[in-house]
């Protein structure tokens, strides 16, 4: 049997459209891995998840286990799961604090910078073996750099800095931190994780989607509109029915009152769309007026002012995070196969804010990216059937034009939608991975 | 102390067994108290549903919620639908007070959709009121073996 020739990344994109191959070609994943999971900035982990010397999380760069570690002098080291000798995973644990790494097999110690620091039983190696050589390690991610606490690594040795990789988008992450009041915010209260049968790309081609809502979530939206709002609630109930409510916020107002903005490297958000204000902006909540309390005493009215004018949706950082500031959700996408996809799902806590708030964030993590949630179920499913979809044969082309001759040029660099409802993020999506693939060699 | 919960008991885990796997979701919601909730946690010895995330967390505002859009059936995540065999066994009365049962079974259950068959298992917990001829759920705790998996969506609950 002769393989089929490997495919050129370049023809897969036209003007607004994008070949089906982008999304059930296994040569095409292999190479994503390679050209983009292999050298692109990957999210790994936050700092608060790793606070003393040798706290550790186990961690993925696509396909590959990673253990992100705080060495004893502090700094943070992303190392490869594998031990050196006959290629064991050697951290099997989540998380925990050690201060050496040993592999269950022969016994091989490693610190908590992935340095080989002993063998037993070292005399039967060959003449050319030699522990000291930094290939005899459990390998570390060439570069690893933080943005005010997220944590990013790159397999590539050379690229640009995370903060120009980031570019704009570090007014996102700034968005989410200086909501805190004290000025910090940890990762807390556990983490969903959800899978389908789909593409790694379509969970971010979904997240900035206002076009979506109307259709996919049609049945939550219903279910929470003939809600009687007197049955009892103990809270989450309230944050989840109006959620629900307001992803059927009228066409009309994804047309005129949202925003979606794309930047380089592939990123964007989209604006807020909630015009329920005990919800997001939560200007009539009581524990929003203590927070608002709170910020104005610690940062002052008019900083206050500021942070809370921002109203960001989803914030897309390509490839594989998403996130959102006002219920502080975070979540990370892990490719499996080209048709298998998980999505690793995080809250956090503001440092400073009334605990009630840290509920209002656990009971909307809940509705929007819980694994049983009313919401994403519905999302789940619709990447499933585009997993089926694709393979039909029928059209060869995916059409990603919506919004194509009305996008313009951005404020801050990059290029906006008219309107919400354009499919920019999506092509500009194409347009940083058509970069990644068609550079040819492989980072790793 | 733990003794075997008594027929009337158990026959009402069974009884509510069948109804969800019969999909009567309005039947199932007819057995919660008016403040009733039902919970599945995510992590193994959770303690509480307000401070962690949850499989499933519904108050009764919720819940409600919840069993209207599966009775609409308008839901693409049950398009095809769910089939489901459920087996409960072992039912244990583990506390009574004021006129509460804590109940303590053991369940398992099938799901069928869409060429994929999954498997769960665990513990479940109600707390029951005696009314006439019956019970109410005062509440639901259902813990999975694999709370903390990864998992495709869950759409049908417990
Ligand atoms: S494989 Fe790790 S010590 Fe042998
Ligand atoms: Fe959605």
């Amino acid at each position: 049997m002769q393989a089929e020739p490997a495919p050129n990344p370049r023809e897969l994109i036209q003007p607004g459209r994008v070949h089906r191959r982008a999304y059930n070609d296994p040569q095409i994943f292999e190479m994503e891995m390679e050209r983009i999971f292999g050298r692109a900035w990957i999210y790994v982990g936050h700092e608060s998840q790793i606070p003393n010397p040798g706290d550790f999380v186990s961690t993925r760069m696509g396909r590959r286990p990673m253990v992100m570690v705080r060495h004893s002098d502090g700094e943070i080291f992303v190392i490869h799961n594998q031990c050196a000798h006959r290629g064991a995973m050697v951290v099997a644990q989540d998380a925990g604090n050690t201060e050496e790494f040993v592999c269950c097999y022969h016994g091989w110690t490693y610190g908590t910078d992935g340095k080989l620091i002993r063998v037993p039983l070292q005399h039967g190696y060959p003449g050319h073996f030699n522990p000291d050589d930094p290939g005899t390690a459990m390998v570390k991610a060439p570069r690893v750099e933080s943005y005010r606490g997220f944590v990013f690594a790159s397999l590539a040795k050379d690229g640009p800095a995370l903060t120009d990789f980031l570019g704009y988008m570090t007014t996102s992450f700034d968005d989410m931190i200086d909501r805190a009041p004290d000025g910090e915010i940890e990762i807390a209260g556990g983490v969903f994780k959800h899978a389908f049968d789909g593409n790694w790309k379509l969970y971010l081609e979904n997240l900035c989607d206002a076009a979506h809502p109307l259709f996919v979530h049609q049945s939550s939206i219903e279910a929470a509109v003939e809600q009687d709002d007197e049955v009892h609630t103990d809270g989450a109930g309230e944050v989840a029915v109006r959620q629900m409510r307001q992803n059927g916020a009228p066409y009309k107002f994804w047309l005129e009152e949202v925003g979606i903005w794309t930047y380089p490297n592939g990123h964007s958000f989209l604006g807020d769309y909630h015009d329920d204000e005990k919800l997001v902006a939560a200007k009539r909540d009581p524990v929003f007026a203590e927070y608002i309390d709170t910020m104005e005493a610690k940062k002052g009215v008019g900083e206050t002012q500021r942070i809370l004018e921002v109203t960001r949706w989803n914030s897309n950082i390509y490839p594989n995070i998403s996130f959102m500031s006002q219920f502080r959700q975070f979540r990370v996408v892990h490719p499996v196969s080209v048709n298998r996809t998980e999505v690793y799902n995080y809250s956090f806590r503001m440092k400073g804010a009334p605990e009630k708030m840290f509920e209002d964030t656990v009971a909307f993590s809940n509705v929007t990216n819980g694994t049983g949630s009313l919401v994403l179920t519905d999302d789940l499913e619709t990447y499933s059937r585009i997993g089926i979809g694709v393979n039909a044969g029928g059209a060869e082309w995916i059409e990603v034009g919506r919004g194509y001759e009305t996008d313009r040029p951005g404020e801050n660099g990059g290029v906006e939608g008219k309107d919400s409802t354009s499919e920019v993020y999506i092509r500009n999506m194409y347009d940083a991975w058509l970069d990644y693939m068609s550079t040819g060699e492989d980072a790793s | 102390m733990d003794r075997i919960a008594d027929t009337d008991t158990e026959s009402f885990l069974i009884h509510e067994a069948r109804i969800l796997d019969e999909r009567r979701w309005e039947d199932w919601l007819a057995l919660f108290a008016d403040d009733g909730w039902y919970w599945v946690p995510i992590e193994e010895g959770q303690k509480d549903p307000k401070q962690t995330v949850s499989l499933m967390y519904d108050d009764r505002r919720l819940l409600e919620t919840r069993v209207r859009r599966l009775a609409a059936g308008k839901l693409h995540a049950q398009s095809p639908i769910s089939r489901t065999t459920r087996t409960v066994a072992n039912v244990t009365v583990e506390n009574e007070d004021k006129g509460k049962t804590i109940v303590r079974s053991k369940f398992q259950m099938i799901e069928y959709r869409r060429d994929k068959q999954r498997l769960f298992g665990g513990t479940q917990w109600h707390s029951l009121s005696a009314i006439d001829g019956g019970f109410r759920i005062n509440w639901k705790k259902v813990e999975l073996v694999n709370c903390d998996s990864m998992m495709d969506g869950l759409s049908v609950p417990f």
